[in-house]
């Protein structure tokens, strides 16, 4: 056993390594290390973070496509000349930028180069005693000379080491020539929090990829009524996506109807209430009921359905030349708060001779209106007053002609082709709107009719599916855990230092008591923990203090940390 | 429905609030004006410091400061100490009005009283306040109160002016125990950013006085203000401590919200601009944290990121809302 303590390495208390020499050498492998040296490094780390706070600033400044389609396309109006410029520079697709990328990646392989040698270290550090005292506990922060007590050194040694060990500090007892030292040591959560703290944002990045790869998404209108229900196919959703690794065979087998929904306004038109009445099947399974609320999904295995939106849907009847009655439920978009709502509906199988079963191609039907779900005091406005039904109003331009379905253009299914109506194939009939309410009936030139029935309800639903998600919800669980460990546990050691007087013959039979210790500066309460792991060490009674230095005399208060 | 008799209460006592605080501020300013804490004022070098712009003699500034010396010592600063301690009643007083000015809040509309950014502003406001009056009862920094109550005199003045609605209930996708949870850390952490940001700036400006006088130059304002100031190191560790607190506070709220988001936006995460910069000062003030965990690095460095994490939330607090609103609402379903 030898003797001489180890000081540098018993008062240093982070696991960081040691700073590394300047890297000497030419070639490619030392030019490789000196670059991961500088990339692992605290500094590096520090200005990858800035950079990540900085690049995802435009993300907030320009509209986003994963966001905000439709702003995306303003900004294109707006700024014919800058926008692709812009977009070149992925400014609309910030968070999926090489550029963005690169820093967080860059970061995270900074992290991991940084890490697992921390932990290497740490687990090390577990693992080996704690360090012998260093030779001058009076050069230690924390220092007490409690004086001498009448017990033998190993006895006194023994009793300690108990005594912190049922402290939950971890200690090594060591024998030297007339002295005995105990070492103690605690606070390893602080490392392991850091560690856990640092690879749960690992995991994190791990789930987002996974829920991006492996997710789907699909969005899609849904009218109220039984024959209105959808089934989860792609093609039943009016848009979708799914993750580079998913495919259409992912999606749960849920068919879903819209029963009824309700609404509950303030009465200035604030929302303040919605809840749809649904009934699905999952595969084979019986019909069941669920109620969707904004902040309740309705809940599968995989995948969850979200209730998005809402809106009316006018159901309007033309009857035609030949008497025969048509019916069409279309939804409208609300347009402001009060649910003014426009849109289309279009009969292109109007008029169609019954004896020949013959198309008259400019004898189609389409009525673009507006409707108010509470009429306000001068309708020619267009706004509704409250955007519950009240005394509803449907406003209609009626138009004949070619309406243009069969070009195979997509098209918006909420308005007339304008290219139709601006060609001359599309004519309004009569120069004036009608204003209809529910039941009238609106008899155009030629004598056919189109009456207002009422109207169906329709929500718009999300059905999603992110299976990173509980990866990053435990993740993120861990990583306050070690945040709170790292930020709260302080890494501390105390040694005692146990010696057979010398010489002074009053003293005989008798062992000395010395003790310091060490932890990291922010730690205000140590001194008090200190001073009562002091107290403890001795005994109550025999104890004669030191000639030059006076016990401690802090009592113990507040301390904290563990 | 909205209850009229407890949301005017509401606005009354937020009225009251702000009076005491401005009453609370006088007073610290008399304290700051006339007060004494160094000893080598008392012993008659009171010409060379001087509040304002003034002279620091290198002797006189190297001094450390000390806890305020128990009053009666001098007339004037026996005087002054009384003011001091009225302002600090005086910001309890405050304290207890805007609380009220929230509980009332709550009771009119039903609901907690954080729901918009009026409400929110006013709860900051509170958990600032009640953060400084913990630390102003128990730390030798009580006359540091002129600037945090006229911090917090700015922040309601603006609530009131800017901000102002009308109790009322909540939008449905506002709707959930998320909110609570979600909103009330948020709350938390802002609070308790804000006074760490106070303590940051103090330490800044303590920190440059301590420079200056050892290099005997000249001071200027506000550099002036660190004679009055505690020792840079208490300044620094108190900033330290808050902003260490803050932190998992606000990793929380915006693992909350995210879980929130989850449930009423359909995914947990999607970088609206309020979740941008959530995620930006979060990165900055985890910035702060490494740069004060660095050895070998100026505290001061890290003083300036915690600075810049602060602009950030204030960023997001009232630049997103106020001027980038509309690319994202919170109202309709
Ligand atoms: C993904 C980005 C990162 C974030 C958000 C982050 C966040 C944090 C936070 C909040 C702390 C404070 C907790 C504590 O005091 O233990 C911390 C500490 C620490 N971080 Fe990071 N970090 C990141 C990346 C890195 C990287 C790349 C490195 C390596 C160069 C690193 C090394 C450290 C070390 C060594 C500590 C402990 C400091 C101490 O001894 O107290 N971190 N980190």
């Amino acid at each position: 056993m030898t003797t001489t303590p180890v000081a540098t390495d018993a008062t240093r208390l982070s696991t960081a390594p040691e700073p590394p020499k300047p890297g000497g050498g030419r070639g490619l492998a030392a030019t490789g290390r000196r670059w991961w040296r500088q990339l692992t490094s605290m500094r590096t780390a520090l200005v990858l973070l800035f950079l990540l706070a900085v690049a995802a600033v435009p993300g907030s400044l320009f509209p986003q496509r994963n966001v905000n389609q439709s702003g995306v396309s303003d900004y294109f109006t707006a700024h014919p000349d800058a926008a692709p410029i812009l977009d070149r520079l992925w400014a609309f697709d910030v968070y999926a930028s090489p550029w963005f990328g690169a820093i967080y990646l860059l970061l995270f392989v900074s992290l991991v180069g940084c890490l697992v040698p921390r932990m290497r270290l740490h687990v090390r550090a577990m693992l080996r005693r704690p360090p012998d005292a260093p030779r001058h506990l009076d050069r230690l922060p924390q220092h007490a000379a409690p004086g001498s007590v009448p017990v033998d050194p190993a006895g006194l040694a023994d009793r300690i080491a108990g005594m912190l060990r049922g402290r939950r500090w971890r200690t090594a007892v060591r024998h030297h020539d007339g002295s005995v030292t105990v070492s103690a040591e605690k606070g390893f959560l602080r490392e392991t929090g850091n560690l856990l703290f640092h690879f749960s944002l690992l995991a994190i990045l791990i789930g987002v990829a996974w829920g991006s790869a492996y997710g789907f998404y699909g969005n899609r209108l849904l009218v109220a009524g039984p024959e209105q229900a959808f089934c989860s196919s792609l093609q039943q959703f009016d848009d979708y996506g799914l993750g580079s690794a998913a495919s259409s065979a992912d999606l749960p087998p849920l068919c879903l109807e819209l029963v009824d929904f309700d609404a509950r306004y303030l009465s200035n038109g604030q929302p303040e209430a919605f809840s749809a009445e649904t009934r699905y099947t999952l595969g084979d399974s019986a019909p069941r009921d669920f109620t969707l609320r904004v902040n309740g999904p309705l809940r599968l295995d995989d995948g969850s359905v979200y209730l998005v939106g809402h809106g009316y849907a006018p159901v309007i009847r033309y009857t035609d030349r030949y008497g025969r009655g048509q019916t069409s439920v279309a939804p409208f978009l609300p347009v402001d708060q009060m649910l003014s709502s426009e849109g289309v509906a279009v009969f292109p199988d109007a008029n169609v001779n019954p004896k020949t079963g013959k198309r008259e191609p400019d004898l189609q039907i389409g009525f673009q209106g507006r409707y108010m779900p509470t009429l306000p005091d001068n309708p020619q406005s267009g706004h509704s007053a409250f955007p519950a039904e009240r005394g509803p109003g449907l406003v209609l331009f009626a138009y004949r002609g070619d309406l243009g379905l069969d070009a195979g253009i997509p098209r918006s299914v909420y308005s007339l082709d304008q290219r139709q109506i601006d060609q001359g194939q599309l004519r309004m009939i009569g120069d004036q709107p009608k204003l209809l309410r529910p039941g009238q009936k609106w008899t155009l030139d030629d004598g056919t009719t189109v009456e207002f029935l009422g109207t169906r309800q329709w929500i718009t639903l999300q059905l999603r599916h992110d299976p990173g998600a509980p990866l990053v919800l435990v993740a993120g669980g861990v990583l306050l855990a070690g945040l709170l460990a790292s930020l709260t546990v302080r890494r501390r050691r105390v040694w005692f230092r146990l010696s057979a007087p010398e010489g002074a013959a009053d003293l005989r039979g008798r062992t000395i008591v010395e003790a310091g210790g060490l932890t990291r500066a922010e730690y205000t309460g140590f001194g008090d923990e200190f001073t009562r792991l002091v107290a403890r060490s001795v005994p109550d009674s025999g104890s004669i203090p030191a000639r030059d230095s006076a016990p401690p005399s802090a009592p113990p208060s507040g301390a904290k940390g563990d | 429905m909205p209850d009229p008799v407890m949301a005017d209460l509401s606005d009354q006592l937020l009225t009251v609030a702000v009076l005491c605080y401005a009453i609370a501020m006088l007073g610290h300013a008399v304290e700051y004006a006339f007060g004494t804490r160094r000893p080598t004022r008392r012993t008659g070098t009171r010409s060379l410091v001087t509040v304002g712009a003034g002279v620091s003699n290198p002797a006189v500034g190297a001094d450390v400061s000390e806890p305020a010396a128990p009053s009666g010592r001098a007339d004037l600063a026996g005087k002054a100490d009384l003011a001091g301690r009225a302002a600090l009643w005086l910001t309890v007083l405050g304290a207890l009005a805007q609380a009220g000015c929230l509980v009332t809040r709550g009771l009119a509309a039903e609901r907690v009283p954080w729901g918009n950014m009026y409400e929110f502003t006013i709860a900051t406001g509170l958990v600032g306040v009640v953060a400084w009056l913990v630390l102003g009862f128990r730390r030798p920094v009580r006359h540091l109160g002129l600037f945090v109550t006229l911090a917090v005199v700015l922040l309601l003045g603006f609530a009131a002016v800017r901000l102002y609605s009308r109790a009322g209930p909540l939008v449905p996708a506002l709707n959930s125990y998320w909110l609570k949870i979600h909103v009330t850390a948020a709350v938390l952490a802002t609070g308790i950013f804000m006074v760490g940001f106070v303590a940051a700036v103090l330490y800044l400006i303590r920190d440059r006085h301590d420079d200056a006088v050892a290099a005997g130059r000249w001071l200027r304002f506000p550099v002036t203000l660190g004679v009055q100031l505690p020792e840079a190191a208490t300044l620094e560790r108190m900033a330290f401590r808050l902003h260490a607190l803050a932190f998992p506070i606000w990793t929380f709220a915006i693992m909350a919200g995210a879980i929130w988001a989850e449930e009423a936006w359909t995914r947990y995460w999607g970088w609206d601009p309020k979740e941008t910069w959530a995620f930006i000062s979060w990165v900055v003030y985890a910035a702060y944290l490494h740069a004060r965990a660095t050895a070998g690095w100026r505290r001061s460095t890290a003083a300036w990121i915690a600075v810049a994490g602060w602009v950030t939330m204030l960023i997001n607090l009232f630049v997103v809302n106020l001027v980038i609103e509309g690319l994202h609402s919170y109202s309709g379903v």
